[in-house]
């Protein structure tokens, strides 16, 4: 494709005559979850029992091992290894990369004595069984030269600095918008350390077949797993065959790969055998990445009537000492609203905490929390409703490069959420309604994200029973990856799901980007559409090219799929007798997509609007959240249900964010302070009340050849702010520190004399 | 140590090192991987299985102590091609999404209806002597001790008033 122009040209999925695009059907791989027999990487069967690794956290958090005692760990019982910096096998300098087009470098696990995080794994325990395996990691015998841990952000904000070729974006002259602009709002968020909490901790089994490693992991990429850990190994690419099938939760925490995948192949190697090494769910919290805490100041200078005059949101943020990640919480709003004048920045200081990474809508899950609640405060000084004050400040064309929106419905997903959601009944006083002990609150958010197509590759075969098999490096965390290739490849080559494999999750297949940014259905799905349409125009040329086919002598651009039956009119005969009889070991295409140039001249992105009805007890500072909805506008769904769950699994983060999640440093030790999940807060059950999602219709023909948009961090992107501002209105108490927990918030209400 | 328990209707005997918990003897010696694995504390639910028809976190518990225990994971209430009605439910209602919490929902929510079934009430039931109400608020309740960290929380509760409704 070289022009977004062509993708107005129909194809099946845009056609969709079976219906069967948009269906929510069940999930292709459903009945393998539901009955426990979908293996993760922790639990494919290698070909001889394996030995179990256990990794050993640092205790300090900046300094170096000054000395290692191992002797008793290596006479416990079982054990079969113990390693340390010292006598680690060697690995490749960081960053390494022996092959010129890796897309990803070396990363040496136990690298040296320098310890730059608390709980960085400093050792390997590998055992003959993993009670061994972890009593004996408990004899391994560190001990420290420990710095002071720089790690108090909020001490350190004063030294944050422009993060890596970034500038600050600045449209009109903001300072001058704002002094005169006639009413104004100045106030600043923060937004804490949140960790992924993905159900099953990282996890790698590897073992060598000669001189290639077969690694079972679970990462959202493939391609840059099986390249950062080839040039960790310092062999050929080609010699590691990786594989993530099944993936039990990603958000971005499994963007990376970690330790655990590197020492199970160096252990599989050293010993000859099969290895597994897991993260215990207390080392995921700082062995992995997490969403780094921001503090936000956003300034609106409006006119009375609610125009927007002046807009900035000027975000602070940390990473680690040898990072350079960005929470770009300040980004999204540059699409959000009209204004004249506007300012978007980023402040990053470094910090001894592990990595900063993304986690599920980063920039839009922290920035939202920030301006959709400013935007409640400035409707709340003007006098209008806040829904109003957000369609009176929707722009015409992207506010910042002005170019026109592909698709932009957030106006729509306003004002029908409005509708749906009873929004009228909201009364614009906060305290008014009482239900019981209960003040009851509403509130909303609009909600947006952006939308990305990456290049990837896909094949197509199909075989002499007709079966049709897609093959993509791609991955499925969750997000519905293996339902939705399914239902592209069945409704492109006409033929019943049930006939349809996919193979997924596998360096050796062709490389797609793989799950993350909620850029995967659409980039994965655009190459598998190529691979469909290159796949049918093999099957048209080979039975009108076949003497025996009723088909023979017919114009191949004429040839029709349906119900697994090629025709031209009346001449037709099953896809499965033609290659039985014509191509007896069956048909393979292959096919490619990437982003054509002139898809930059349009500003595309995803929409969305939340309500949010809590309780507030007034007595304890407890929050409930009684009900949501969001109305979104992600382009073409594929699959109904398997979108609606990702929606509504967002809001859910959103809630999270609101109410519960956020992890804190402990000063001393330079450590996170919640270490599990009865310590760090993420939503159960009895925190979720009615919660329900829709999707607008829509086709964005600028997204992709299938009009698709992802859905799968939208639904977390304002959810949050939606029910902050029904707390404010359910009792008058702006909390602008998140979470909003009990505690900030009985001090308001004391405050407030209630 | 020698230990008996009859997992999903098989006696099956064990010699166990004795710290081995049940989760990993499933796991690990049975390979029955069904059973997940997410924190191995208690906090998470996803090792949920039945012992003697009651659900418990098989990590919290040692594997010699259900010598002569009747032991029933996801794997022995259905399987791919002739579902358990819990499992034809998530299926149906898309009650999951990554899968890795969801054989410990089943289980939990298989054990949870017969406690229901029992007449043991929970923290939502408003009137303790009656029959606990399966209302929404019940549910929710009762499944508390099972994160879903993909959130599919509507989803579940919908499945799981599918499978009460259709027994009753």
């Amino acid at each position: 494709m070289s022009s977004v122009h062509d993708w107005a040209a129909p194809n099946p999925v845009t056609t969709n005559r079976s219906g069967l695009i948009g269906k929510g059907v069940d999930r292709y791989e459903g009945p393998l979850k539901v009955t426990g027999t979908a293996p993760y990487a922790y639990e494919v069967r290698p070909p001889s029992p394996p030995a179990y690794g256990v990794m050993v956290g640092s205790a300090i958090a900046t300094g170096r091992i000054a000395a290692v005692d191992t002797a008793e760990a290596q006479a416990a019982p079982g054990v079969l290894a113990v390693w340390t910096h010292l006598n680690v096998p060697p690995q490749p300098p960081r960053g390494t990369k022996a092959h010129p087009r890796s897309t990803a470098g070396s990363r040496p696990a136990l690298e040296s004595d320098r310890v730059t995080h608390w709980g960085q794994p400093v050792a390997l325990v590998v055992a003959d069984t993993w009670e061994n395996a972890i009593a004996a990691s408990a004899l391994v015998r560190l001990s420290y030269e420990a710095g002071t841990p720089d790690v108090d952000f909020s001490a350190r904000l004063p030294d944050a600095g422009q993060p890596p070729g970034e500038q600050d974006v600045e449209i009109g002259d903001f300072d001058a918008g704002f002094a005169t602009s006639p009413v104004t709002l100045d106030e600043t968020w923060s937004t804490p350390i949140q960790n992924h909490c993905q159900m099953e901790p990282c996890a790698s089994l590897a073992w060598w077949e000669g001189d290639k490693c077969i690694a079972h992991t679970s990462v959202q990429m493939v391609k840059p797993a099986q390249h950062g850990l080839a040039e960790t190994l310092g062999i050929d690419r080609d010699a590691v065959h990786l594989l993530t099938r099944y993936i039990g939760g990603g958000f971005g925490g499994k963007g990376q790969t970690y330790d655990d995948l590197t020492l199970a192949a160096l252990a599989a190697r050293a010993l000859g055998r099969p290895v597994k090494v897991a993260f215990s769910r207390q080392q995921m919290m700082h062995g992995t990445i997490h969403r780094p805490a921001t503090v936000q100041r956003v300034r609106l200078g409006a006119e009375k009537d609610g125009r927007l005059n002046a807009f900035s949101i000027m975000t602070w943020t940390h990473c680690h000492q040898d990072g350079t990640f960005t929470e770009h919480a300040s980004n999204f709003a540059r699409a959000l609203y009209a204004a004249p004048n506007r300012l978007t920045g980023h402040r990053l200081v470094k910090l001894d905490l592990p990595g900063a990474g993304p986690m599920r809508a980063p920039g839009e899950a922290s920035g939202t929390l920030s301006l959709e609640c400013a935007m409640d405060e400035l409707a709340e000084q003007l006098g209008l409703d806040p829904v109003e004050l957000r369609i009176r400040n929707e722009p015409a064309v992207d506010p910042e490069n002005g170019r026109p929106f592909s698709q932009r419905q957030l106006v729509r997903c306003l004002r029908e959420g409005a509708q749906m959601f009873g929004w009228d009944r909201r009364l614009p006083t906060p305290g008014q309604v009482r239900d019981g002990r209960w003040l009851v609150g509403l509130g909303m958010a609009a909600a947006i994200r952006g939308n990305f197509l990456l290049p990837a590759k896909c094949s197509f075969s199909v075989d002499a029973e007709g079966v049709i098999t897609v093959r993509q490096g791609m991955t499925d965390i969750g997000t519905g990856t293996y339902t939705v290739l399914a239902q592209i490849a069945a409704e492109t080559l006409g033929v019943p799901l049930g006939v349809v494999k996919v193979e997924i999750g596998d360096s050796e297949l062709p490389p797609a980007p793989g799950s993350g940014g909620q850029f995967g259905a659409a980039s994965a799905g655009s190459a598998a559409l190529a691979a469909g349409m290159n796949l049918r125009r093999a099957i048209a040329e080979l039975a009108t090219g076949d003497p025996n086919s009723p088909l023979y002598g017919g114009d191949p651009e004429r040839v029709t799929f349906q119900d697994g039956v090629v025709a031209i009119e009346n001449r037709s005969e099953t896809l499965a007798a033609l290659v039985r009889r014509a191509a007896p070991d069956g048909l393979t295409a292959e096919g490619d997509s990437r982003p054509p140039p002139d898809m930059r001249e349009w500003s595309t992105q995803t929409y969305g609007s939340h309500f949010c009805e809590v309780g507030v007890d007034p007595v304890t500072g407890e929050v409930r959240v009684r009900r949501m909805l969001g109305v979104f506008a992600a382009g073409r769904i594929l699959n109904e249900k398997t979108a609606r769950s990702q929606l509504t699994g967002g809001m859910i983060w959103g809630v999270g964010s609101a109410l519960t999640e956020g992890n804190a440093v402990d000063p001393r030790h330079g450590s996170l302070i919640g270490q599990d999940l009865a310590q760090y807060l993420v939503p159960v059950q009895a925190d979720i009340g009615d919660l329900e999602a829709i999707m607008l219709d829509e086709v964005d023909d600028k997204a992709n050849p299938m009009g698709i948009k992802g859905v799968g961090e939208l639904g977390n992107s304002g959810a949050g702010a939606a029910v902050a501002n029904a707390i404010y209105n359910a009792c008058g108490v702006r909390v602008r520190d998140y979470p909003i927990t009990p505690d900030k918030l009985l001090a308001g209400l004391i405050a407030k004399g209630m | 140590m020698l230990t008996t328990i009859t997992v999903n209707g098989e006696a099956r005997s064990l010699d166990l090192d004795p710290r081995t918990t049940l989760l990993d003897a499933l796991r690990e010696h049975l390979l029955l991987t069904g059973t997940k694995k997410g924190c191995d504390h208690g906090q998470c639910g996803a090792c949920t299985v039945l012992v003697n028809g009651v659900r418990i976190n098989a990590c919290l518990s040692l594997a010699v102590a259900h010598d002569g225990d009747e032991v029933t994971t996801i794997e022995g209430l259905g399987t791919p091609e002739h579902l358990h009605p819990m499992q034809q439910a998530f299926l149906t209602h898309d009650a999951y999404q990554c899968g890795y919490c969801t054989p410990g929902q089943i289980c939990s929510a298989v054990g949870m209806l017969r406690e229901v079934e029992a007449g043991l009430p929970s923290h939502a039931t408003r009137d303790v002597r009656a029959d606990a109400v399966l209302d929404g608020e019940e549910i929710r309740e009762r499944m508390s001790g099972n994160i879903c960290r993909c959130s599919a929380y509507p989803q579940i509760v919908a499945a799981i008033a599918a499978v009460a409704e259709a027994e009753s």
